[in-house]
């Protein structure tokens, strides 16, 4: 064999093996980021329509608008509302991007507002990250990771 | 992008279809396919210049074994994550081609790359095999007693038979019977696996809740250090009876580490380093094959003419291999003794260098990568543990090989998962990887509509949390 040929299989080789962990690469980065990058979609924005408001009365459910978990409801009472991974959560999420105790909902007469525990990649109140507690207002989006919640009357 | 402070992609389309990603897998199948028929024929054309007519052969034979892996997945885990089998598959062809290429280098003793691809085949059979009985995983959690019974007879077997039967190199980990050897140890460790996972999910409430705190960590109760202890001891019995540091440092190990991860407690890790290095200790000064492995470890070239021998032609060839490698077929990996099982790692870095260990060893570690994000991602905490417990045992037995062979740690009896020559490891991954595709099809498949049974007596039972 020519030694040409030789380096020529010697540095080939080494290139083949690195594309590999290349494209294994590209597959762990598509699957962090939800699907090819690029791919945008957005909750339709229902905050424009907030229809009758229910003379006073709070919010009633809690729907989930996005993410694997979409079009759950639940009903709100007096209760707060724990969502996150752990077993023990309210809501309990399928999503990569939550923490497993993530945000919490809490009933303060009548209104609701979302707090964030602690969570690794933060919630989000309608483009705002959540920091101290926020009062929620219906048709207002939260995110967590990739799903979005909001409160309807 | 307009708003900075929201991800876009939080905000998936309502209703999309989880992609079950069975195409990407088949590409990467394919490709890692494509790497072992090319380093087959790279060592071939370097080594004697022109191309074997078994290659054919191997190649219909290797993709034949992957197609019917990737069919099987696809119909009875098609949500399995797409990176598991791809991995193991580059894993083992690149085993494949190394145990040929030492063959080649030594013809008289005998050909060993068809018997691996047997092993392999078989491998692919129990892999199959347990895709097709564990429908779910969770399932596994009721055999757990069972199959500690069954782990710890594994263990135990080489120990009590004869050395005759059981002793290879001097380490009593083997059933030798009509020519073929099993290491039962193998098949051991993923029984054992399952226990300590089923057994901690029972128990970590009280491991982790239980404890008084000293030093700013929290440590359990005195009472509560019954299992650690109980594995301790095990893992002792095992060096003294087996005189395998491998399968010792791999079980204790892999408690202690499933221990932490059912907890969450750091004071474990602490508890296991002590009890480690008390083990260590003992056995140490206790034991003279120990001992001799220390020395070897510290000094190999001190004992150049005899026990050191291996490890510093591991060295030499690996300084060989420099950054490039010498090129597949190009070094003399040979010159390492058993080259084929435990020093199939200074192989590879010699004829593939540093690059090209250092990309077996990310090839690992997307393999482990991957089955503990599967950790992370199944809702139920059996099948977390036990996902976590597998993915950490192939790290762990690839560290402390890797380490032995590069001069990093002393030397155990441990193989290389996939890539070293030896059936019962082969095998018994393969059973391991079958578990990992279960667990991931479960973590990954979205949650069905929930409908009410229709009839009570046909509602399956459920733990609820109190």
């Amino acid at each position: 064999m020519a030694e040409i040929v030789l380096q020529g299989f010697r540095f080939g080789f080494l290139l083949l093996l690195w594309l590999f962990i290349f494209a294994a690469f590209r597959v762990v980065r598509a699957d962090l980021l939800g699907g090819r990058a690029g791919r945008v979609a957005s909750v339709p924005p229902r905050a424009a329509a907030p229809g009758k408001k229910r003379n006073g009365k709070g919010p009633r459910t809690l729907v989930v608008t996005a993410g694997p978990l979409s079009g759950t409801k639940i009903t709100l009472g007096e209760q707060p509302i724990l969502i996150g991974r752990a077993d023990d959560s309210t809501l309990v999420l399928t999503d990569d991007f939550a923490s497993s105790r993530h945000a919490r909902l809490t009933n303060r007469g009548g209104q609701w507002y979302v707090e964030d525990l602690g969570s690794t990649n933060g919630t989000y109140l309608d483009q705002q990250r959540v920091q101290g507690p926020l009062l929620i207002s219906p048709g207002q989006p939260i995110r967590i990771g990739q799903t979005a919640l909001e409160l309807r009357s | 992008m307009a708003g900075p402070s929201t991800d876009p992609r939080a905000a998936a389309a309502p209703g999309a279809t989880v992609p079950t990603r069975r195409g990407t897998e088949a590409l990467l199948l394919a490709f890692a396919v494509l790497l072992t028929l090319a380093a087959q024929c790279i060592v071939d054309l370097t080594v004697t210049g022109s191309l074997r007519p078994e290659l054919a052969t191997f190649g219909i034979w290797f993709t034949a074994l992957w197609t019917g892996a990737h069919l099987v997945v696809r119909r009875f885990a098609p949500y399995a994550d797409p990176l598991l089998l791809p991995c193991v598959a580059v894993l083992t062809g690149l085993g494949l081609v190394m145990i040929h290429r030492l063959d080649i280098a030594d013809p008289d003793a005998g050909s060993d790359a068809p018997v691996q691809l047997l092993w392999a085949t078989i491998g692919l059979v129990l892999f199959v095999a347990v895709l097709l009985t564990v429908r779910d995983h969770r399932l596994l959690s009721r055999y757990a007693y069972i199959l500690m019974l069954v782990g710890l007879v594994l263990l135990a077997i080489p120990a009590v038979l004869p050395a005759s039967i059981s002793e290879v190199y001097g380490a009593k980990l083997w059933i030798r019977v009509a020519g073929f050897s099993i290491q039962p140890g193998e098949f051991a460790k993923i029984c054992l696996v399952i226990f300590f996972a089923a057994y901690l999910v029972d128990k970590r409430d009280v491991l982790a809740l239980a404890s008084r705190k000293v030093m700013g960590l929290e440590f359990p109760r005195g009472r509560d250090l019954g299992p650690v202890i109980v594995v301790w001891v095990l893992s002792i019995l095992v060096l003294v009876f087996e005189r395998d540091l491998g399968s010792s440092l791999l079980l204790f190990g892999i408690f202690v580490v499933m221990i932490y991860v059912a907890t969450e407690r750091a004071s474990w890790v602490v508890i296991g380093l002590l009890m480690f290095a008390a083990g260590a200790t003992l056995a140490y000064n206790a034991f003279g094959h120990v001992q001799a492995r220390v020395d070897t470890w510290l000094d190999p070239f001190a004992y150049y003419d005899g026990s050191g021998y291996q490890v510093a032609q591991s060295l030499f060839g690996l300084g060989t291999g420099g950054l490039f490698g010498a090129g597949l077929g190009g070094g003399r990996p040979d010159a390492v003794p058993i080259a084929k099982s435990d020093f199939i790692g200074s192989a590879v870095g010699e004829e593939l260098g540093l690059f090209g260990l250092a990309a077996v060893i990310m090839v690992y570690l997307i393999l482990v990568e991957r089955g503990l994000r599967t950790s992370l991602i199944v809702r139920d905490p059996f099948g977390k543990l036990l996902a976590a417990g597998l993915s950490f045992a192939v790290a762990w037995q690839l560290f402390v090989v890797l380490g032995g062979v590069t001069g990093l740690l002393p030397l155990t009896g441990l193989t290389t998962p996939f890539l070293a020559y030896g059936g019962s490891s082969l095998v018994a991954n393969f059973g391991l990887v079958a578990l990992l595709v279960r667990i991931s099809d479960a973590a990954r498949r979205p949650a069905t509509p929930h409908v009410a049974p229709q009839r009570l007596t046909d509602a399956p039972t459920e733990v609820v949390q109190p």
